[in-house]
């Protein structure tokens, strides 16, 4: 199933989006400077599209990742069970990112 | 590790390779994958919250937030829980693909450097930030 090999690739997405992270984390302690540079990227339409995509790795793998505790256990293992993790963590990977971003366009007003 | 000759030990194959698996040290690593997982579960819904109360915020705001203890100790935990998990994923992948065992090697060493700095950095921000220097 192509889900495995998206399990793997948002990982891999994930992996590189953490240097996103850290330059935000030392931007902060390091000062206004540093900060707006970062406030600058990620409000570009590039950065825009790199956080979304963030957002959209991160859940996707949240779902996709719950999915293999279910397997872990011991569940889920009939064919209809399967097609039904696998479309619930795509489906719900992506109203999961799509919310959030609603919810932060209300709260932070776009910035 | 160093293996010694099968055909000079007394012990069986089975008893060579039990508890230990393809990788030669056990199922550590599965476990913790499966560990940093979970508290990446558990530490999702803070950490939207924590990245939901920055939006909008300028510099001195945006340190304020996470200079505050509770802020601080769920972010580091989320840093070292995803830092740590996304090493031993990077591994995987890396003893899939990578067959020649000096470029393994290489490849093995570099995920745990770039792990490890993307550790350290963002936790000696977090640390900053919170000591307010």
């Amino acid at each position: 199933m192509a889900l495995s090999i998206i399990h793997r690739a948002t990982g891999m997405a994930l992996y590189v989006g953490t240097l996103l992270l850290a330059w935000w984390l030392i931007a902060a302690a390091t000062g206004p400077t540093a900060y707006a540079n970062v406030q600058a990227f990620t409000s570009s339409f590039i950065g825009r599209l790199i956080v979304f995509g963030y957002t959209w790795a991160l859940m996707h793998h949240l779902l996709s990742g719950i999915r293999h505790f279910v397997w872990d256990l011991g569940y889920g293992f009939k064919a209809n069970e399967r097609e039904a993790l696998t479309w619930g963590a795509a489906i719900g990977g992506i109203s999961l990112t799509v919310l959030l971003w609603i919810i932060a366009y209300v709260i932070g007003g776009g910035r | 590790m160093s293996t010694p000759d099968p055909s000079k030990s007394m012990r069986t194959p089975l008893g060579r390779v039990r508890n230990l698996g393809a990788s030669h040290s056990g199922t550590s690593d599965f476990w913790r994958q499966r560990m940093t997982a979970v508290a990446m579960v558990l530490l999702m819904v803070p950490a939207i919250v924590i990245v939901m109360m920055l939006l909008g915020r300028n510099q001195a705001g945006a340190a304020q937030v996470l200079g505050s203890a509770p802020i601080a100790i769920i972010m580091l935990l989320f840093i070292v829980a995803s830092t740590w998990h996304m090493k031993i994923g990077m591994q995987v992948v890396i003893e899939d693909y990578v067959h020649s065992e000096m470029v393994k090697l290489a490849c093995v060493m570099a995920n745990n450097f770039f792990c490890i700095a993307v550790a350290l950095a963002s936790i000696y921000a977090i640390l900053k930030l919170s000591s307010g220097v």
